[in-house]
């Protein structure tokens, strides 16, 4: 009954995202769905398995910086450069990860952080990102050689494939036996261990497709915007996706995309209005996030309707 | 003129003296972060933006009320730390009983708030903010001119996290302190009022990162953004020492600046990353950090 009730609510936002681009500037839609994606492949590795990483605009950055490289001076078909800035995204995920998972808690936060510093000022200075004017002027393509996808809503049509395929590939992995290890290992990590679980493993194994699918998004929002800038691997950014899947509800499938949806458009709405207000008002909503709202919004919603129902709420 | 791998002494001095300088804003912020941590367990992300308030109290003293630097340097920290003890009150108390990690991110919220605030007062330009007379000019020592501003940075910074190392470690106080960090239940059984000395050492920690600002505000360009990029520096400063001990964060702070100093001269393209990079290797041999222990 309750998963059948999921299945059409998932039915009824995919049809509402089909017919979005028809009452809403698509590029806008656009940009909520790859934060959307940057959110939810973010949320797998903090909500599903405790681990706060304060680094994944490197992640991000760095897929849309080499798949740019790739589209723009190489040339490549656009699938190919998609599939390029992954990889990239996906090694150095790797790497971060073997790196981080030496240390737990906020130490893992800090040194994820400043990994991503450190990424952060190689980009200032490689001579292939283009300093502080960023990447610009990135060809689009076509897909499969014929789609042009210089049009908004060819585009439009192929950013909500890949954000379909990466957000079915996340629910799958969240509701897998690899997610359940996940979810033990953020319940009660030396029980995990002692259950014969070789936690690290898993550990990595979950940086390293959080970062992978965190790049898949970079290099989406590059193709979308045709740019890529310092502001995507800068700390701010990392802090954005934190407070995007804060706010719509840690470890719960649609919080990161209800909270990207806030956050983007609440930004957009703001931006021209109050200058570096806005700053002051991401921090006040994290600052009331943490205090009174720590379950996000689905994650309330849930819990309301729990306590109507008397039913456990679906994860 | 004499020189060493190839390098003039006067500039490798004078990187030398300047990494002491930047070591010494490491040191004093790394203390209060590790003077916070161990009683609170909260890693405080504010840290950055206060030390950014203490600067422009200091240049906003100097400008609207015709205070003086040695005024800011006696005014300045306490306004910061009172501050920061309305902060714990009113929002951090709460938190001590959840996971460490939302202390983490409400403090980075509030970074991003006090940022926003005195970046829509005063733009993302640098203030500019004379040195004091009486620490203008220069000692000629024979082989080099040390400024005398630069000597003051790191005697008063030294003096300041020996003090609070004394405090600490040497004084009843510090033995309370101590003891409350270990197991606060049990101190709090003894009478001591526990919930008090979280607040003043929040208000102490914070007040440090608000005298770093003041120290820093001649030495550097006075911005709203002077704080954040610092900050994350300081972290991975935190992360190579280990915040296990206060002479070990000391150390740490002073020698990882000299380090980005020496790199200045000889390798500039890597100033900016080299303390990442030492962060890397510290992990790699030793995860726990130079002096910290693995709990």
């Amino acid at each position: 009954m309750n998963k059948n009730l999921n299945l059409i609510g998932y039915g009824i936002g995919f049809v509402l995202l089909l017919i979005a681009p028809m009452v809403v500037y698509p590029v806008l839609v656009m940009k909520v769905l790859c934060y959307a994606l940057f959110a939810c492949a973010f949320n797998l590795l903090l909500g599903y398995t405790g681990l706060l990483s304060f680094g994944h605009a490197a992640f991000f950055g760095t897929s849309a910086y080499v798949a740019g490289h790739a589209l723009k001076v190489w040339g490549f078909p656009t699938e190919i450069g998609l599939l390029v800035g992954m990889l990239a995204s996906t090694a150095l995920g790797y790497v971060f990860g073997s790196l981080a998972i030496r240390r737990q808690g906020i130490y893992f936060a800090m040194v994820t952080l400043a990994l991503a510093q450190m990424i952060f000022f190689y980009f200032l200075q490689a001579p292939f990102t283009g300093g502080e004017d960023g990447l610009q002027g990135v060809p689009r393509g076509k897909l499969l050689g014929f789609i042009d996808l210089s049009d908004d809503h060819n585009l439009y049509y192929f950013v909500l494939a890949i954000f379909v395929f990466a957000f079915w590939l996340i629910y799958r992995t969240i509701h897998s036996p690899f997610g359940q290890i996940l979810k033990a290992i953020r319940e009660n990590e030396p029980r995990a261990i002692s259950l014969g679980y070789d936690v690290n493993k898993y550990k990595l194994l979950a940086f390293v497709l959080s970062a992978s699918l965190a790049g898949l998004a970079g290099a989406t929002k590059l193709l979308v915007f045709r740019f890529a800038t310092l502001s995507d691997a800068y700390w701010h950014t990392s802090g954005e996706v934190v407070l995007m899947t804060l706010l719509g509800g840690l470890g719960t499938v649609l919080g990161p995309v209800v909270g990207a949806g806030v956050i983007i458009t609440l930004q957009d709405e703001l931006s021209d209005k109050v200058g570096s207000w806005v700053t002051v008002i991401m921090g006040a909503i994290f600052v009331v996030c943490v205090l009174a709202f720590r379950r996000g919004i689905v994650g309330e919603i849930a819990a309301l309707l729990k306590r109507f129902s008397g039913k456990a709420p679906q994860r | 003129m004499t020189q060493i791998f190839g390098i003039p002494v006067q500039a490798l001095m004078g990187q030398l003296m300047l990494g002491l300088v930047n070591g010494s804003f490491y040191a004093v912020l790394s203390l209060g972060l590790a003077v916070i941590f161990g009683m609170l367990n909260i890693i405080n992300f504010a840290h950055g933006a206060l030390y950014m308030m203490g600067a422009m109290l200091a240049w906003m003293g100097m400008n609207y009320l015709g205070l003086g630097y040695w005024w800011a340097l006696l005014l300045a920290p306490p306004v910061v730390g009172l501050v920061g003890v309305i902060i714990e009150r009113s929002m951090l108390q709460w938190l001590y009983k959840l996971d460490h990690l939302y202390g983490l991110l409400l403090t980075f919220g509030l970074a991003l708030v006090l940022e926003g605030l005195f970046r829509s007062q005063y733009g993302v330009s640098g203030q500019p903010y004379s040195i004091p007379e009486e620490l203008s000019g220069a000692f000629n020592l024979g082989f080099m001119f040390l400024p005398k501003y630069r000597a003051w940075v790191i005697v008063s910074s030294l003096l300041v996290c020996f003090g609070t190392w004394f405090l600490i470690e040497k004084t009843r106080l510090g033995a309370y302190l101590r003891a409350a960090t270990e197991n606060p239940r049990l101190t709090q059984a003894f009478g001591i009022n526990v919930p008090l000395m979280v607040m003043l050492t929040y208000g102490f920690g914070v007040a440090l990162a608000g005298f770093a600002g003041v120290l820093a505000a001649p030495a550097l360009q006075v911005s709203p953004l002077m704080g954040s990029n610092l900050i994350i520096i300081v972290f991975a400063v935190v992360v190579i020492g280990g915040m296990g001990s206060i002479l070990g964060s000391i150390i740490t702070g002073l020698g990882l600046g000299v380090v980005e100093g020496l790199t200045k001269v000889f390798y500039p393209e890597a100033s900016s990353t080299v303390v990442f990079i030492i962060m890397v290797i510290v992990l790699l041999i030793r995860p726990a950090g130079l002096f910290g222990r693995e709990k």
